[in-house]
């Protein structure tokens, strides 16, 4: 970026701001790791609410590495990365959610009600002669 | 030592053998002529190690007009197969090859035509519009050519080595799971599409960059052209899509080649799953094929009706209104598959939602049209065209949209009949306009006028005359991709499809006329002013063709119509031009190198060559290691030279 | 890394031009967008059949959870040594620490990895690799994947260490470590997901 020159006071502050971030997302990350270990290995709570406890936790530390590590937040340039990083957030939810919603249908309604090798019902009628 | 690969893989069908034997007649024709006319080095330095956007994208151009001759061949034999195989009769192409051929023309029609045209046009004109050099990545730019190149020969070598899928174009497991395809065809389809697509990926991120970062002075986004806005739009699909394909393919090959059980009909796979995923990026790739072709719409209606574009920020927010809504539909593509009323519903109406910044767009162009004065030269008989066609292919596909009304069409001739409608009449409309409205930038010399117009009327007329039929015998029954025919009063209605395809074959031919002919003549129709349209864009205010600098001086706009505010604003002041040096990106044959060793992995994998697939997969990543240490990448203009070339350019003045 | 300081302005009329490295920052930026929907896809397999054993193991049975708790503590503090790298990058314009830093980041990274590839050998040997079921399969290729892209992550690392040894911390060497920060961020990113998904809900 710039050819090597002393340390200004600037620089050191920079250099100071940029070393805080690392090690407040680092240490929110560690926290946010070990609470939900311990809650899901000790079995603190029932399944349901272990399932949300653990979506909040792995949600929280997304934003702590995407704002302490990444440093994507509004005041960061060019203003396009976040543009970019909540349309492609939308469309992974759409994607994810729809597919997810679809293949329980889909499971639902077509799988394990006739057995597979079984012709019960359907007579295929093509022709197999080449 | 080679794997699965035997003499057995080659070809004795006498049909596979004839179309062998001229492809390897062509391919020495080119050879021997290169010796002939001592062109190798001119070939290697000018084209295939060039990073420039303007000969990449010629070069994606004639791989998407070769392949077309293919996917085109592929067409007529279908359908004059058709025709001999109704009743009693059993047609020429036994089922095992028909299947190869309609698996092979949807492949090759949407990877290796629709897709490099599209790039093709992108390449030449996107760093023009926007007042760019060149694109922001020019080397990933070659390598992505040459991926996609690569690809289509990975495609190309599966006629004569070997066969290709008998799936279908978008290859459902389980029949194209390793217990049901257990030959190599399979493995041909993947591979060939995951190459292309790793270059379509690389070139989706290289434009989406350039139209953000490289626009010039003043361009806001507002000010841009409609093709860059589509094209961008475009771009974002592709980079949000083409990962899902990817994935999906990636996960179909281990269970070919691992015996994995992702969509196996036991061991607890699921092949409804691909079915899902499969669609999920099939469906924004079709409106990545089409946008750019409305945009080139837009710049076409404008130049041609001799009016403004009526509703410029409609435009722009029906294209960004379709980036989102195009992943909100992609069950409409197997409402037959069981997922339920719930399902069928919500996404059927996301389909009918997803219709209207459609017909938005339509009824600007309409609008732009009202009281213009219009000029019927070929690209605007292209536009026009497109909107009867198009418009009706889209009404069509409303009617689909609706699931009870799905269930008696899916997989019908009418379904058939409604995509080939949209794409030829969308897609391939576009892009023949766009390349007849562009050719005199590009290569200096208008095309044969008279030529473009009869290859029109052969298109359209016969494309209505291949494709009513088809939505007639949906209605009647039929379903797609029969080999035989039970149904004796299908083939009057068969016949005049072929009869139809016919009409388009001469159209086609017409087309090769109009290059050879234009060629021929092109020193009675050189473009001497680079603005032959009275255009409105930054890209007719360079010469014909444009220097490779493509701008002396990067311009400064003002306003959405750049070039015209140059010509005809009264308060306008032309500024004298001040040069400076100019960094340009030096050629490298780096993009090819990778590319080839990608054809390597690729064929190797596909045949089971696993010591040399490893290799070739270890030297395309050293390539990449090699060039990140080449730090003489670039070459300097000097604004003498510069000078020099804009003089010649304006006959002594500046 | 994507910094508050450049354009301070909101830029109304496009005034800007943008550095070879900027661009390259933010083109990189695009992929890991697509890279996201890479992994979404396969986060999405893996919940679809994580269910489909065949009748083997499930999830509860195979997972070693302080094993799998070490690698995600060696992962995020590779995370942050690297941060540590962009700073002396960056700030302090420090081509030894750099160096220093880098070497810890990457045996950090061989570490995660290595431990990753024992948990494979291991689930294979005794007869649960990833063609025996439909959840094997996706979980051998969710992690498989992410595995991979630490690898190219490593190989990267090391060229890189090469090209700053030799040629200090020059701009476009300094462009390339944030490409590559931003990168070994996302992976961290990823694992995240992995934890939670793969195993910290595969034994609830």
């Amino acid at each position: 970026m710039k050819n090597s020159y002393k340390i200004t006071d600037e620089r050191f502050e920079a250099s100071q701001n940029a070393f805080r971030s690392y090690t407040i997302g680092f240490v929110l990350s560690l926290v946010l790791t070990f609470i939900p270990y311990f809650m899901v290995t000790k079995q603190v709570f029932g399944a349901s609410s272990l399932l949300v406890a653990i979506v909040f936790f792995g949600i929280a530390q997304l934003f702590v590495q995407v704002i302490f590590f990444l440093h994507l937040h509004p005041k960061s340039r060019p203003h396009w990365n976040i543009i970019v990083f909540v349309y492609t957030l939308v469309i992974v939810a759409f994607l994810v959610v729809g597919s997810l919603w679809i293949m329980h249908n889909l499971n639902t309604n077509m799988m394990g009600k006739t057995p597979f090798n079984s012709n019960e019902g359907y007579v295929p009628s093509f022709d197999k002669n080449k | 030592m080679f794997g699965k690969l035997t003499t057995e893989a080659l070809p004795y069908d006498p049909l596979v053998l004839a179309a062998t034997a001229l492809i390897v007649l062509v391919a020495c024709s080119a050879i021997g002529a290169l010796f002939y006319f001592k062109r190798w080095t001119w070939l290697w330095k000018e084209w295939i190690t060039s990073v420039d956007h303007k000969k990449i994208g010629i070069m994606y151009i004639l791989l998407s007009i070769v392949m077309l001759f293919r996917g085109f061949s592929d067409a007529v034999m279908m359908r004059s197969h058709q025709v001999l195989a109704v009743g009693e009769a059993k047609g020429f192409l036994p089922p095992d090859h028909y299947d190869q051929v309609f698996t092979a023309h949807g492949v090759i029609m949407i990877f290796f035509v629709a897709m490099p045209l599209m790039f093709g046009l992108i390449n030449l004109m996107t760093p023009l519009q926007i007042g760019a050099r060149d694109v922001a990545f020019p080397f990933l730019n070659s390598m992505s050519f040459w991926f996609t190149a690569f690809g289509a020969l990975l495609m190309n070598t599966s006629l004569v080595i070997g066969d290709f899928a008998r799936t279908g174009w978008l290859a459902y497991p389980p029949l194209s799971g390793l217990e049901y395809s257990p030959g190599v065809g399979v493995d041909y389809y993947i591979w060939a599409i995951q190459i292309a697509g790793i270059g379509t990926l690389i070139s989706g991120i290289n434009f989406f960059a350039t139209i953000l970062m490289m626009r010039c002075k003043g361009m806001t986004l507002m000010r841009m052209p409609v093709f860059t806005w589509t094209v961008f739009c475009s771009m974002i699909l592709v980079v949000i899509s083409f990962p899902i394909l990817t994935a999906t393919l990636a996960l179909l090959s281990f269970d070919r080649l691992f015996d994995m059980h992702f969509f196996t009909s036991s061991f607890g796979g699921n092949p409804m799953m691909y079915v899902n995923l499969i669609w999920a990026w099939g469906h924004p790739e079709v409106y990545i094929l089409i946008l750019p072709a409305f945009g080139i719409f837009s710049e076409v209606v404008v130049s041609f009706a001799r009016k403004k574009l009526f509703g410029y920020t409609s435009m722009i927010y029906a294209t960004i209104a379709i980036t989102v809504l195009s992943f909100l539909v992609w069950v409409h593509h197997f409402f037959t598959m069981g997922a339920g009323a719930n399902v069928n519903a919500f996404f059927g109406i996301m389909t009918m939602i997803i219709a209207i910044p459609t017909g938005v767009k339509i009824f600007n162009w309409l609008f732009t049209m009202y009281r213009g004065r219009i000029r019927f030269a070929s690209p605007m008989l292209w536009m026009m065209g497109f909107i009867a066609t198009f418009t009706f292919g889209g009404m069509t596909g409303v009617l689909l949209s609706v699931p009870g009304i799905d269930f008696q069409l899916h997989n019908s001739l009418f379904l058939v009949a409604h995509f080939h409608n949209t794409i030829i009449g969308g897609v391939l409309f576009g892009y023949f306009a766009g390349i007849t409205y562009w050719f005199p930038k590009i290569f200096g010399f208008t095309l044969n006028e008279r030529l473009g117009k009869l290859a029109f009327w052969h298109w359209i007329v016969g494309f209505f005359v291949t494709f009513t039929p088809l939505y007639i015998l949906g209605f009647m029954g039929m379903t797609r991709r029969l080999q035989h025919i039970g149904d004796p009063e299908w083939k009057p209605l068969l016949i005049v499809a072929a009869i139809g395809t016919a009409i388009i074959g001469i159209g086609i031919a017409i087309q090769v006329l109009q290059f050879i002919v234009s060629i021929k003549n092109r020193k009675q129709n050189l473009d001497t002013t680079g603005d032959p349209w009275d255009g409105r864009g930054l890209e007719w205010s360079t010469s014909s063709p444009p220097p490779h600098y493509n701008f002396a001086v990067i311009p400064t706009v003002y306003g959405r119509h750049p070039f015209w505010d140059v010509k005809y604003s009264p308060t306008h002041v032309p500024l004298v031009p001040v040069y400076e040096d100019i960094h340009m990106p030096k050629n490298t044959a780096v993009g090819f190198y990778i590319g080839g060793l990608a054809f390597v992995f690729g064929f190797c994998i596909v045949w089971h060559i696993m010591w040399l697939a490893v290799l070739a997969f270890i030297g395309m990543i050293a390539c990449v290691i090699v060039r990140s240490f080449d730090e003489d990448r670039e070459y300097v203009i000097h604004k003498d030279e510069l000078l020099r070339i804009e003089l010649l350019r304006h006959g002594g003045k500046l | 890394m994507f910094t508050n300081n450049t354009h301070h302005n909101q830029d109304p009329h496009h005034e800007v031009e943008y550095s070879k490295e900027d661009k390259a920052l933010f083109g990189f930026w695009a992929y890991l967008m697509s890279d996201c929907l890479l992994f979404a896809c396969l986060f999405e397999v893996y919940a679809v059949l994580k269910n489909s054993t065949f009748g083997g193991p499930t999830s509860q049975e195979l997972f070693n959870m302080p094993f799998v708790l070490v690698q995600t503590l060696i992962l995020l503090t590779s995370s942050f040594t690297y941060g540590l790298v962009s700073l002396h990058a960056h700030h302090t314009n420090h081509a030894r620490k750099v160096l220093a830093w880098l070497s810890v980041t990457f045996l950090l990274g061989l570490a995660f990895l290595s431990m990753e590839i024992y948990e494979f050998m291991v689930l294979i040997n005794e007869g649960h690799g990833p063609s025996t079921s439909a959840f094997l399969s996706a979980f051998f290729v969710l992690l498989g994947t992410h595995g991979a892209h630490v690898l190219v992550g490593l190989i990267w690392m090391a060229v890189l260490f090469v090209q700053v040894y030799k040629k200090g911390l020059t701009v476009a060497n300094t462009g390339k470590l944030a490409v590559l920060g931003l990168f070994w961020h996302f992976l961290d990113i990823i694992w995240i997901f992995i934890f939670t998904i793969v195993y910290l809900m595969g034994v609830i």
